[in-house]
């Protein structure tokens, strides 16, 4: 399992990518491999706004729907359309072409909160 | 010596018992107060042997008369189209015949298919995108198609004809109140829906129109100007239809409805005293992910063999609870089974003919009623096998004397428009012959001097 370090990460198995006041959020190597095969990816509407830790998108595999939390507060600014053509992305490249959204940050200093990579793997050993 | 229909013997209750620490059964209802018991048997009489049951069930069998006894000319969502024969005998195979509705696929890959098949052919006859392996009636399937339209648009208005029937718009408000969505009812000129009406209620808040074609008396809705009325303002074009029609008149597929239902009794199922039904449920693929129901597709297995199996389960109660499309999760099965069987068996050719005999019989029968001096068509528009007809005695005295004649006359309209309180709706399907039309323009004739 790989937890890139210069990504933050939730909890709730998402990752965030800063790109000045814009993050980029996709799930972790570990969410895809619980999910597994990822069969479809509901995505919100561009414009949307988003409260943290409400749900924003939905994952679905075969058997279950997993839903994916929204690390801090902003609005939808771009999609992954690709998604909708190949969700298999998400379990093949889950930090770079499964990427989900991408979010204007509305607090920035939210992201103070969140977990370092170091954090977020030794939050999944303590889990197991 | 009675039949013990119970299969556990003394012995069997005495080791059940013993099994579990208790001397006797009356032992098990201690805590149930003395005050609440009953003290006495029940009032049952005695038992009667079987050959004195089956000569009372017989008896009071023969107290009814069915559509097989007497000629019937009533419609309104429920017709008297022939079942043949090869229906009952496949769909009464034991593989098939249970009130159980089997979808594990590695016990049922048998009905699978049939669903499977059910489903295609439904899709070929409506040129609709998608169909589930059905829902409980028309009715709610009409129900489920406007929640489903209010999933998708988020809007909360919807326009629905006052041509729809009238029970299948009050379980349209029993589905929606509890919602907060609201309905308005757009009137009629000329026996369809008012265009203008519709046209003046109309905005982009309004979820989706609904529509009924043939409507429910009898008359074609003016379906590809109610398309395009509908689609200006990004609402759903939600549409009911008459399946047999589809034997002749054009599908919904091609006038662009969003969701087609229909009721799918028509199919191969006799009346069965008003219900069990058949909810046919088709969209565009566009809408799959928001459909209710049970869906089947086809795949493959580990050694590359086809098979059958659910699938999109994730619309469903069982998987995700608050977010499922809707909370059924069955079909009708054994019905549409006989649907699946019926439509095989007809074909396209069947079925137009079929549909070709419904509109000769309800035409043949329009041009001999407007000539009995009392009666008169008030609607000029097109119809396809029921119409309606203007009488000049109440109703329910014309359907008395028909009754007693041993036909079920057309169904008494004024008890769903006021405005109509003295019409009936009469409904000819492939079964009724020349004969039996003209014998009932005979006592029609009759009726107007014929004392109450």
């Amino acid at each position: 399992m790989i937890y890139p370090k210069e990504l933050k990460y939730t909890k709730t198995h998402e990752w965030i990518r800063r790109e000045g006041e814009e993050i980029t959020v996709g799930i972790t190597d570990y969410a895809q491999d619980q999910i597994n095969d990822v069969v479809f990816v509901e995505l919100p509407q561009v414009g949307a706004p988003l409260e943290p830790g409400k749900e924003f998108a939905v994952i679905e595999s075969v058997k279950a729907a997993f839903d994916i939390y929204a690390p801090v507060s902003g609005k939808i600014m771009e999609i992954n359309e690709e998604l909708s053509n190949n969700p298999g992305l998400v379990n093949s490249d889950p930090y770079g072409a499964g990427w989900l959204v991408k979010i204007k940050l509305t607090k920035p200093e939210e992201l103070d909160k969140l977990l370092s990579a170091d954090e977020y793997e030794h939050f999944l050993e303590k889990e197991k | 010596m009675a039949i013990p229909y119970i299969p556990h013997t003394r012995e069997d209750r005495r080791e059940m018992l013993k099994e579990i620490g208790v001397k006797s059964v009356e032992e098990l209802l201690e805590p149930i107060p003395q005050k609440v018991r009953l003290t006495r048997y029940l009032d049952i009489p005695a038992q009667i042997s079987e050959i004195e049951l089956a000569h009372l069930m017989r008896k009071l069998s023969q107290e009814n008369a069915g559509t097989d006894e007497y000629t019937c000319f009533l419609g309104g969502g429920a017709y008297d189209h022939f079942v043949p024969g090869v229906v009952d005998h496949l769909a009464s195979r034991s593989e098939f015949y249970t009130p159980y509705t089997p979808y594990q696929p590695e016990a049922s890959q048998g009905i699978l298919q049939v669903f499977y098949e059910y489903q295609s052919l439904i899709c070929n006859l409506f040129q609709m995108e998608v169909s589930n392996a059905s829902l409980y009636d028309g009715a709610t399937a009409l129900a489920e198609a406007i929640v489903m339209a209010h999933g998708i648009t988020q809007r909360k208005k919807v326009l629905v004809a006052r041509t729809v029937h009238p029970e299948f718009r009050e379980v349209m408000l029993t589905y929606t109140k509890a919602i907060g969505m609201h309905l308005i009812e757009i009137g009629y000129k000329d026996g369809i829906t008012d265009l203008q009406e519709l046209e003046d209620n109309i905005d982009d808040g309004t979820c989706c129109v609904v529509i009924q074609s043939p409507n429910f008396l009898g008359y074609m809705e003016d379906v590809r100007e109610l398309e395009k009325i509908t689609h200006r303002f990004g609402s759903l074009y939600v549409v009911y239809v008459d399946p047999v029609s589809l034997g002749l008149l054009t599908p919904p597929g091609e006038f662009n409805a969003d969701i087609a239902v229909a009721e799918g009794q028509a199919l191969g199922n006799p009346i069965y005293f008003g219900g069990e039904c058949l909810g046919i449920f088709t969209t565009k693929r566009e809408f799959l992910r928001k459909m209710p129901g049970r869906l089947i597709g086809e795949t493959s297995d580990k050694q590359g063999r086809r098979g059958f199996v659910l699938i999109l389960q994730t619309r469903e109660q069982h998987i995700r609870r608050e977010r499922a499309t809707s909370n059924i999760c069955t079909n009708q099965a054994l019905n549409a089974l006989r649907a699946a069987i019926y439509l095989s068996c007809l074909s396209e050719e069947g079925l137009r003919e079929v549909a070709g005999l419904c509109l000769e019989n309800s035409h043949y029968l329009m041009e001999r009623v407007k000539k009995i001096p009392g009666f008169s068509l008030p609607f000029s528009s097109s119809f396809f096998k029921e119409f309606v007809v203007k009488c000049p005695r109440p109703p329910k005295e014309i359907n008395k004397i028909l009754l007693e004649n041993e036909i079920i006359g057309g169904l008494d309209l004024g008890r769903f428009y006021p405005e109509l309180n003295n019409s009936l709706l009469f409904c000819t399907t492939e079964r009724r012959t020349k004969k039996e039309i003209d014998e009932l323009i005979v006592i029609l004739e009759d009726v107007k001097w014929a004392r109450p």
